[in-house]
């Protein structure tokens, strides 16, 4: 069975991601930033903490890691976790406004300058809404996808962000969660599943989306 | 419905082993960090601080190993504090598995550590531990609270309301306060302390220090306004379970994951 690849920009801790793929019986894993091997891949995962500014300066510095990522987008199951999420969309707001990958229809948003403060003091019940949205919070289902299966719907997964996707095409979206507003905390296209929460520390629920993972075979 | 409160169990390491008397049921090693830890995850805790209070330097490495084995086998948010000094410090931690670092004196002693800190590896992984007693009444009807360091041992002179926005504005993503004056009395949280915190600041705040009951825990989140709450002995002596708290928590109104 050809390996999991966990792309590795040099950007964050990708040992918790690693454990988890090993954990729900992944046979090879490796962390890489071998273009070849990224191609090679039976199954990519995308994950990415910190900033987005950092994350794709890393990309652009090694440009054939960033064509075998790309690549490798089209061609089988691919796993984009947190900033592996945003990163597929064309622009960010964070760090002054970055142009990211372009692959999904959306923008990344911080939480602070968007609309729904009012809806964020109902829902806290003390006028605001903290930042970064750290915890766990639930999401809603919004397509029947493979790597939702054995996972109920509303389900609680953790997050840690400041800044969310707005989805310009419902079609892309495959969950969602509320806090002060609705933001996409799943998509989906193609090959690709990306989630804003981190699979690797949502317990048992987040255990089973990454098993989904690795036994999805992709659309074609 | 929305984002849930969490319950965070904290285990006192030292040199790589769980102190303080872990007793709760179905452990076989109860220094065996990640045997403790594996218990809190089935309980159903939100997240496991741990707390490094190994005295020696050259032992210190252990808690990256400690890391390394529960994160390995245990998959939800983990918090190391302790000794944290340097950025390497807080990079091999999170090589190691850690989600967040939680730092005190080392931000006392340099304020700018924590936007060094948030600024290489994000405000997310950031946490500001507030070790905050109160300050003598001057006569003026205002309470306050004074920051110390070394585990409560070192005043500092620093007025723990204007720290926790100070430690905001360089880049803390969290703060985890706990009140000396109660801490480990069991008498409850200190609210008014919870209170000022949480409404001073616009980060996630969690409570710790006295928590003797469940009730306490709801105390902290219904009239503190915390957003997490930490524990240690009423879970590690099999009193209650996570479970049983969240259940309690719920009960009251509280969003829980259950």
């Amino acid at each position: 069975m050809p390996a999991v690849v966990i792309v590795n920009l040099g950007t964050g801790n990708l040992y918790s991601v690693y454990k988890a793929l090993v954990h729900v019986g992944a046979g090879d894993v490796r962390i890489s930033s071998n273009p070849s091997e990224i191609r090679n891949a039976g199954h990519l995962v995308l994950p990415g903490q910190g900033a987005i500014g950092t994350w794709m300066r890393q990309l652009g510095k090694q440009p054939e890691l960033a064509a075998a990522v790309r690549a490798r987008l089209d061609d089988g199951p691919v796993l984009g976790i947190c900033l592996g999420l945003q990163a597929l969309y064309a622009y960010s707001e964070e760090n002054g406004g970055v142009a990211c990958l372009g692959l999904l229809d959306g923008e990344v948003r911080h939480f602070a300058a968007s609309r729904g403060q009012a809806d964020a003091a109902a829902h806290r019940g003390d006028g605001r809404r903290k930042i970064p949205h750290m915890g766990w919070n639930q999401v809603q289902q919004t397509s029947g996808h493979p790597l939702w299966r054995g996972i109920d719907d509303q389900r609680r997964f953790y997050f840690v962000h400041s800044y969310y996707v707005e989805a310009n095409n419902e079609h892309e979206v495959a969950g969602t969660c509320t806090y002060g507003n609705r933001f996409t905390a799943a998509a989906t296209r193609d090959n690709l599943f990306a989630t804003q929460f981190h699979p690797e520390k949502s317990q048992r629920d987040g255990l089973r989306l990454l098993q989904n993972f690795i036994h999805w075979k992709g659309v074609h | 419905m929305g984002l849930a409160r969490r319950i965070i169990p904290c285990l006192d390491v030292d040199a790589g082993r769980v102190v303080k008397g872990v007793r709760f049921v179905d452990i076989r090693d109860a220094g065996d960090p990640v045997e403790v830890a594996r218990g809190y995850d089935r309980q159903g805790a939100d997240e496991i601080t741990f707390l490094d209070i190994t005295a020696s330097s050259d032992r210190r490495d252990t808690i990256v190993h400690v890391v390394e084995a529960v994160a390995g086998e245990v998959f939800i948010p983990l918090t190391v504090g302790g000794g944290v000094r340097c950025l390497d410090d807080i990079h091999r931690l999170l090589d190691a598995g850690a989600d967040k670092i939680s730092i005190n004196t080392s931000a006392v002693r340099n304020p700018d550590f924590i936007r060094d800190a948030s600024g290489h590896f994000g405000n997310q992984c950031i946490v500001v531990a507030i070790d905050a007693k109160r300050a003598p009444d001057e006569g003026d009807g205002r309470r306050t609270w004074e920051v110390f360091t070394h585990g409560g041992r070192n005043p500092t002179g620093i007025d723990a309301v204007d720290w926790a926005r100070r430690m905001e504005d360089l880049g803390a993503g969290e703060l985890l306060v706990t009140s000396m004056d109660r801490d480990g009395t069991r008498n409850g949280f200190d609210l008014e302390l919870v209170r000022e915190m949480t409404s001073a600041v616009n980060l996630p705040v969690i409570a710790s220090g006295g928590v003797g009951n469940l009730d306490h825990l709801s105390e902290g989140v219904i009239q503190g306004g915390a957003d997490a709450v930490l524990a240690a002995s009423i879970f590690h002596f099999g009193e209650h379970t996570v479970g049983e708290a969240k259940r309690h928590m719920a009960a009251r109104g509280i969003e829980v994951r259950l």
